[in-house]
């Protein structure tokens, strides 16, 4: 059809090359002037030492080459040992909020779409609904919450737990968990050596029981979106195939681990990039709410980016700060796009079982709707 | 088209199914609904605090946190925070950044998705690369970046600063494309042969056409410009500016100083949800649908 369009129309291509330029133009305008400029004015800061008076390119301003980002990988200084902190609290949130969100999304969605249609409108409104609203907001009243005196304790209460004072408990759950069994001091060969400034006994400490509490708000909040982009997939699945299994008398655990899921891999694939993105990025909770305390443990990348700069003047290293944290991004978005790749292999000797387009045709519409943007994988399928 | 025909053929087959499952196992079903409703609660509960919490006092927010109907109705959290805080000045400034950045993308998202779905011309190709590219760029890693642009050109601290760097989206823009490839052209060409220019077509046209997509627009800037906190953030530091994410943000950090004052934040935050609260359940059929509706394409 486009091949035809693109004969009927060769005359007035001229035409349409002035239009084209014009209607695009405003996006590209600011787009270039509020992001692509932006950035190559950050990347020369993060290799300045610009102290945030004057413009960045006065002649004041001296190219000082890696000495920023190798203050922060190897200065043996605080800001090494805040990065690392830093870096340790998101790895946390990353490793927990990721699979659990993904998880309890897909699980809702399956829930939702087995109920009846009347009854799947109303769920699905009440676990979308925390999504739309702020993270501000919802950040405050996690903040209620989760106080000493809060709703969580006192249902805690209720069955005989003491609840912790949750936004100023700095120790790390699973030093809280071995402590229990009574180990208190990591064995020497973790406490010994140390990476970015912290020792791996302190990598391995897990989120504090503060972080904890954000990490339980991720999930929340997101899997609503999540689970929007999961029944819409599930609503596009082939249900010839699933039909087909319960004649071969498969159960509905079997139907849903062999038939189901892959299936959904494509879906899968998009809310694990796109929880990872969004995970990697901390940013509004932490500024609302606890700004890095209790100890630095809820202290983040992009937190400690925005303080670096605007609060410290170290405008040098928040940009590099920022880069970094731009490279570990799409050092993750490309792994995961590798495993998807891998994958293809197995999905084409499904393609004979798929007549409809396996969902994946659903999800950068989708993922629209559900406010995120559809990714590069999305359009690509 | 043959989609949506097998899928119309399999729903009545899954109809089938799902109506015998129903019959075969009604305690699975009532598992099945336990399980949601208490998963609803879960999800509903919190928010049904922050409402309740808003109307009590201060002592009694401590007391019984639980609890859903206050002992003692008391307005004064509301009070308070009209009374001790730029409250009102807030909610203006996000309502203006709001209706501006919507306004704004709905135009420029629809007009640069046009011609990047229809228009076929030198550098179309580029421009699409470059969008795809420029979407990766996580939001966090702009904070600084924004704010030295921002400084250079002379827009910091002003409405020009807090609006015009989000008049566009990247994602927008595909939303728009997507939707006007899945529309046909036999209407436009038509137009065309009757001689109506390029922005005619699209102004009288194509965007009555579209608006399922519109509305997905709409909805979406809405929502994203009125919780924008961070954008905010670094463009801006007068008062006079603060929008209702800073503001709320800084009475949660504890600004007004004294007690906790949990009952006013939630005040506050149980407001500022209201706008965004009143467009879902308005267009909640929209929202979901979009995910349904769009699989047809």
């Amino acid at each position: 059809m486009s091949a035809n369009a693109v004969r009927s129309r060769s005359g007035i291509h001229g035409h349409e090359t002035a239009s084209g330029w014009l209607f695009t133009g405003p996006v590209l305008f600011l787009l270039g002037l509020f992001l692509v400029i932006p950035v190559l004015m950050a990347l020369w800061v993060s290799f300045s030492d610009w102290g945030g008076r004057g413009s960045p390119f006065s002649a004041g301003v001296h190219f000082i080459g890696f000495d920023n980002y190798s203050k922060l990988l190897a200065g043996g200084g605080l800001a090494e040992q805040d990065f690392g902190t830093s870096l340790r609290n998101n790895a946390w949130y990353v490793v927990l909020v990721v699979p659990l969100q993904t998880a309890l999304s897909l699980f809702l969605a399956v829930l939702v779409n087995r109920a009846v249609l009347r009854g799947r409108g109303f769920f699905r409104t009440a676990f979308y609904f925390p999504s739309v609203t702020s993270s501000v907001a919802i950040t405050v009243l996690w903040l209620f919450l989760f106080s000493s005196t809060g709703s969580v304790n006192k249902l805690l209460s209720y069955i005989g737990i003491t609840g912790p004072n949750w936004f100023n408990e700095p120790s790390g759950i699973l030093h809280d968990l071995l402590g229990v069994f009574g180990v208190q001091n990591g064995p020497a060969f973790l406490t010994g050596g140390t990476f970015l400034g912290i020792s791996w006994w302190d990598w391995l400490a897990g989120p504090s029981v503060a972080m904890s509490a954000y990490i339980i708000m991720g999930i929340f909040t997101t899997s609503g979106t999540f689970m929007l982009l999961f029944i819409a997939a599930l609503q596009n699945l082939d249900r010839d195939v699933t039909e087909a299994a319960m004649v071969d008398g498969a159960n509905g655990w079997q139907r849903f681990w062999q038939v189901t899921l892959p299936q959904l891999r494509p879906t899968l694939f998009t809310v694990l990039t796109l929880g990872l993105i969004g995970c990697w990025q901390v940013f509004d909770q932490i500024y609302t709410g606890t700004q890095g305390a209790p100890d630095k443990t809820t202290l983040t990348p992009a937190y400690l980016s925005y303080q670096a700069a605007f609060q410290d003047q170290g405008w040098g290293q928040g940009a590099a700060i920022a880069f970094i944290l731009f490279v570990i991004i799409v050092f993750f978005t490309l792994f995961q796009r590798w495993v998807l790749r891998e994958r293809k292999v197995s999905r084409r000797k499904m393609r004979p079982y798929l007549s409809v387009g396996t969902g994946s045709s659903g999800v950068p519409a989708g993922a629209a709707a559900a406010g995120q943007p559809p990714t590069p994988d999305g359009e690509r399928q | 088209m043959s989609i949506t025909q097998s899928t119309d053929t399999a729903g009545t087959k899954q109809d089938h199914v799902r109506r015998r499952d129903r019959n075969g196992t009604m305690a699975a079903t009532s598992v099945l609904y336990a399980v949601l409703i208490a998963l609803a609660i879960v999800y509903i509960f919190p928010f049904l605090v922050q409402v309740a919490t808003s109307f009590k006092s201060e002592t009694e927010a401590a007391q019984s946190p639980v609890s859903l109907v206050p002992q003692v109705w008391t307005t004064a959290a509301y009070r308070g925070l009209f009374a001790h805080s730029d409250f009102p000045v807030w909610f203006k400034n996000s309502a203006i950044v709001t209706v501006c950045v919507t306004l704004g993308r709905v135009f420029f998202d629809s007009l640069a998705g046009y011609a990047l779905a229809r228009l076929h011309f030198r550098g179309r190709g580029v421009i699409y690369a470059g969008l795809i590219a420029v979407m990766s760029v996580p939001g966090v890693v702009l904070l600084i970046p924004k704010f030295l642009v921002l400084n250079q050109v002379g827009i910091y601290d002003s409405y020009t600063g807090m609006i015009v760097p989000l008049l566009t989206d990247a994602a927008g823009v595909f939303i728009m494309k997507n939707f006007f490839e899945s529309v046909p052209i036999s209407v436009e060409e038509q137009a065309r042969i009757d001689g109506a220019g390029t922005f005619r077509v699209f102004w009288s046209i194509v965007l009555p056409m579209s608006r399922p997509a519109l509305m997905t627009i709409i909805i979406l800037s809405f929502q994203g410009s009125w919780n924008e906190l961070s954008h905010f953030i670094v463009s801006t530091q007068s008062p006079a500016l603060t929008t209702l994410t800073k503001g709320v943000a800084s009475l949660a950090s504890g600004q007004l100083g004294g007690p906790t004052q949990y009952p006013l934040k939630l005040a506050a935050a149980a407001l500022m949800t209201v706008p965004v609260a009143v467009m879902f359940f308005i267009f909640q059929r929209r929202i979901m649908n979009t995910t349904e509706g769009a699989v047809k394409g």
